[in-house]
């Protein structure tokens, strides 16, 4: 995008009506951005080792990213309110734990039966966090952080040394992540209709930006008469129900589940939103950033896996992306900033 | 469905004085009958043992504008803020369309059609302008969608109405403060508002961009709106309002119409004693040598070729329109911001780039355009803001004397009058005016060869900022050389010894004390092609 065209329409407002907005246009641009990261990595890999674009391997990665695509959801819709949610991966353990139990302690349990325990456990330690942020009015990484650590003791102290192995889980649910329609996962499906509903709703209800507004500027938010309090809270619990379902998918997906599951999710989750463009200071961003970063991440993952390179550069990788990630967004938006100031200045 | 199509019908079965505005007139405009639309009577708010507001009483008619008047502490933020529906009275009245109503937050103000547009606007730099002024009610389609073609429309139509090319669409980031109080006042609009209560809109405006607010302000008079108007700046209110209210130390004063009442009068009420009208006059030594020489400083696309010098003993003012760039020189020469190319000079010392360290360390004090978030560090203390500039004297082994501290404070407090409980009170308890002298106070404990001041009587009281320029005069005469960079004509008119003119980033004009006259600066700050809005 030049200055040019960014100068060029000015201040005509005529019919008054632009059916993009320049914003519109530089999150679509951001949103490109991972597209070609994500093609460049799929790219070079496939020409150093051709299995990569395997069908296997491209359900493989598509399953893999679902979890991590279900809470970017989650916590975008969270950190676009100033917020942030580090109790994620605690709560995806436990869940994880309690909900797959449940197919020991009462055989014969139905699939969505366990998969509303999940959301209801979920549900739960995100009240917790919402009533402690919102209504405690303590900063969200204080809590979390704390929460973090308080649920993954609980999670701890139930499950001991114990572990729920796939053996002791009905061949239906381990089937969940396995079953494809004209060979595309059908979990990855519905995680994508799920991520779409969730971007209509941040774009289209006026609930929905009102967490932008508060992410954008909390005072001004509290003087338009927004529910600040209320917004936050829903925030917090969304994050926290979607962790709750994401424990159930990740019980079926891997079988063996012991106290330490999900744990350091929550920091790959909250890379992915912020590679993603989600503005870590809250007031911008898509859910749909969010989830192809969860997919870069995913990507990622298995391009050096499958290139034989150690996963210690994987995380490297990762780190250095966050950095370039966060220096783009910088960028960006001193860029946006003086371009807009010119449009307005250099008027009449 | 928003009202925002419809805000004119309320007005239309009142009188309104349309036609009979003449635009940039110096007279008060003629009054308008209208009906009493919001009457606030007998006031009273403590904030602990503060008593902030004693009596608080105000009546605003439809279709005029009321000059809000009082120095810093008279109590007009916190009357504002009780209309507004953030501060709840103690006690007394409000009467909203001859109904006693009680505003329990800010939407409960908006609802009883009271919109306030704050100094420093409150927008959601993220979202974009036609969702700023609609957040929290924007148009609905089925399934209570919001109707973003709709949202569009509508602020478009009132841009258009107060005949302002914002685009809808474009997101409020970088919006100047004069936009983002057009938002503000859309979003009044939109809300169908009668009473629009403007708190200092005009102080970060240049002055075209107050003539462009002065249209939009006599386009809601003309529809019947009431408009509390609050301004330090008595040219405006006469320009601009109709009748007047003056309140002192918390009590209401007097209210009347401006036809019967001068400069001198609104100044008598505000204070309670005379004070000189105009500034102190400048110029009375004869200049030193050239304590400061900037020479061909350029920034890409911020600034370019600016040469000039300022001499001992000097009061040089940087003027021209906000944007112009010269806070951006300042700041340029202060070294808090790079340049590309050029040099400074301070007392034959060439000045290293972008270190306040330096510029510091040569001789230059930089009072900012910002106190609150420039100026001040608002949680500490008023001996410690004053002492932040010369730890480096005041320590002994790494170890900041509070003696020493206390010593230089309480010294300084004593010489600029500063007015502060304790010394260990935090800064932000002090009134605008007192907490700018504490920030004076601050580099003149250094002993300054360059004081650089941007804007140094933003939003203080009358009494404060004749204080303020007493003490850049008195400066200059003890060998200071001060560059001073002002909005206000008669600021720098009655202050300086030279005057130079920035337009577009350039250096556009120079004026001696003498040659100098409002007119002059302004057509030069604004240049041949574009005319006053």
């Amino acid at each position: 995008m030049s200055a040019a065209t960014l100068r060029d329409p000015a201040g005509k407002v005529a019919g008054g009506v632009r059916a993009s907005t320049l914003a519109e246009r530089v999150f679509r641009i951001r949103e490109s951005g991972i597209i070609v990261v994500l093609a460049v990595f799929v790219l070079v890999t496939t020409l150093v080792q051709p299995r990569f674009l395997s069908l296997a391997n491209i359900q493989f990665i598509l399953v893999d990213t679902t979890v991590f695509a279900l809470l970017a959801l989650g916590e975008t819709m969270v950190v676009v309110t100033r917020n942030v949610d580090l109790s994620i991966g605690s709560v995806l353990g436990l869940s994880a734990y309690l909900s797959a139990n449940l197919f020991t302690v009462s055989p014969g349990i139905p699939i969505p039966v366990v998969f509303l325990a999940g959301l209801g456990i979920g549900l739960a330690c995100g009240l917790v966090n919402g009533i402690l942020v919102a209504g405690g009015r303590v900063p969200s990484l204080v809590v979390t952080l704390a929460t973090l650590y308080i649920i993954r003791g609980i999670d701890i102290l139930i499950v001991g040394g114990k572990e729920v192995v796939a053996a002791s889980l009905p061949g239906a649910f381990l089937q969940i992540p396995k079953a494809t329609v004209f060979g595309i996962p059908d979990i990855a499906i519905v995680v994508a209709a799920v991520i779409g509903v969730g971007a209509y709703y941040m774009r289209t209800f006026r609930s929905g930006r009102d967490l932008y507004a508060v992410g954008s500027n909390p005072e001004a938010a509290r003087l338009a008469g927004i529910p600040v309090g209320r917004r936050v809270f829903t925030a917090f619990c969304v994050s926290g129900g979607i962790a709750g379902v994401a424990g159930v998918l990740w019980a079926a997906q891997y079988g063996t589940i012991n106290s330490g599951a999900g744990t350091g999710y929550e920091l790959q989750v909250v890379s992915a939103v912020v590679v993603g463009g989600v503005a870590i200071f809250g007031g911008s961003g898509t859910v749909v950033g969010a989830a192809l970063g969860a997919l870069l991440l995913s990507t990622i993952s298995s391009a050096l896996y499958v290139l034989g390179i150690s996963p210690f550069w994987d995380q490297a990788i990762w780190g250095f992306l966050l950095i370039v990630a966060i220096a783009l967004d910088q960028t960006i938006t001193e860029r946006l900033t003086s371009a807009l100031r010119m449009r307005r200045t250099r008027h009449e | 469905m928003s009202a925002a199509g419809d805000v004119a019908g309320d007005g239309q079965d009142r009188e309104t004085p349309a036609g009979d505005v003449a635009p940039g007139g110096t007279g008060p405009e003629p009054r308008s009958p209208g009906e009493v639309v919001l009457e606030l009577r007998h006031a009273v708010k403590s904030f602990g043992a503060v008593r902030a507001l004693v009596d608080g009483s105000v009546e605003l008619r439809a279709g005029e504008v009321h000059a809000l008047l009082g120095e810093n502490g008279a109590g007009k933020s916190t009357l504002v803020k009780i209309l507004a529906g953030v501060y709840q009275p103690d006690s007394g009245t409000l009467l909203v369309g001859g109904q006693p109503v009680t505003l329990h937050s800010p939407a409960a103000a908006k609802a009883a059609g009271i919109a306030v547009i704050y100094q420093e606007p409150t927008l959601f730099p993220d979202l974009t302008v036609a969702e700023n002024m609609f957040i929290g009610r924007q148009p609905l389609r089925s399934g209570r969608r919001i109707d973003r073609r709709e949202m569009r429309e509508e602020a478009a139509k009132i841009f258009k109405r107060l005949g302002v090319p914002l685009d809808p669409a474009r997101i409020a980031r970088g919006l100047s403060i004069a936009d983002q109080q057009v938002v503000e006042i859309g979003k009044a609009l939109s809300l169908d508002a009668r009473v629009i209560v403007m708190d200092e809109p005009t102080a970060a405006l240049s002055a075209a961009e107050v003539d462009r607010l002065f249209d939009v302000v006599r386009t809601l008079r003309a529809d019947g709106a009431a408009v509390l108007f609050i301004s330090h700046r008595l040219e405006e209110v006469f320009a601009i309002c109709q009748r007047a209210t003056v309140m002192r130390d918390g009590k209401h004063v007097l209210t009347d119409d401006l036809t019967g009442l001068s400069a001198a009068d609104l100044v008598r009420a505000m204070v309670g004693r005379e004070l000189a009208a105009r500034p102190p006059e400048a110029g009375a030594g004869t200049p030193g040598e050239a304590v400061l020489t900037v020479d061909r400083l350029t920034s890409e696309g911020v600034f370019t070729d600016i040469s000039f010098t300022v001499r001992s003993g000097e009061v040089v003012a940087l003027a021209g329109l906000v944007g112009s760039g010269r806070s951006e020189v300042a700041r340029a020469i202060f070294g808090i911001d790079r340049y590309d190319a050029g040099a400074v000079t301070v007392r034959g010392q060439d000045l290293r780039r972008a270190s306040p360290t330096a510029a510091m360390a040569t001789g230059i004090g930089f009072v900012p355009e910002d106190r609150r978030q420039q100026g001040l560090v608002m949680d500490m203390s008023v001996q410690q803001n004053v002492a932040l500039a010369s730890l480096g004297r005041l320590a002994r082994g790494g170890l900041i004397r509070s003696s020493a501290e206390r010593a230089l404070a309480s010294d300084w407090a004593v010489r600029l009058k500063i007015k502060y409980g304790r010394l260990t009170d935090p800064v932000a308890m002090l009134s605008g005016g007192n907490q700018q002298k504490v920030v004076l106070a601050k580099w003149l404990g250094r002993g300054p060869a360059v004081l650089i001041v941007d804007e140094p009587t933003r939003g203080i009281d009358v009494g404060t900022k004749a204080e303020v320029h007493h003490l850049l005069a008195e400066l200059a005469r003890g060998g200071v050389g001060i560059l001073m960079i002002s909005s206000e004509l008669p600021e720098v008119l009655g202050v300086s010894d030279r005057i130079l003119v920035m337009r577009e980033g350039r250096l556009v004009a120079e004026f001696s004390h003498a040659s100098a006259t409002e007119e002059a600066i302004m057509s030069a700050a604004m240049g041949q092609h574009e005319e006053a809005a």
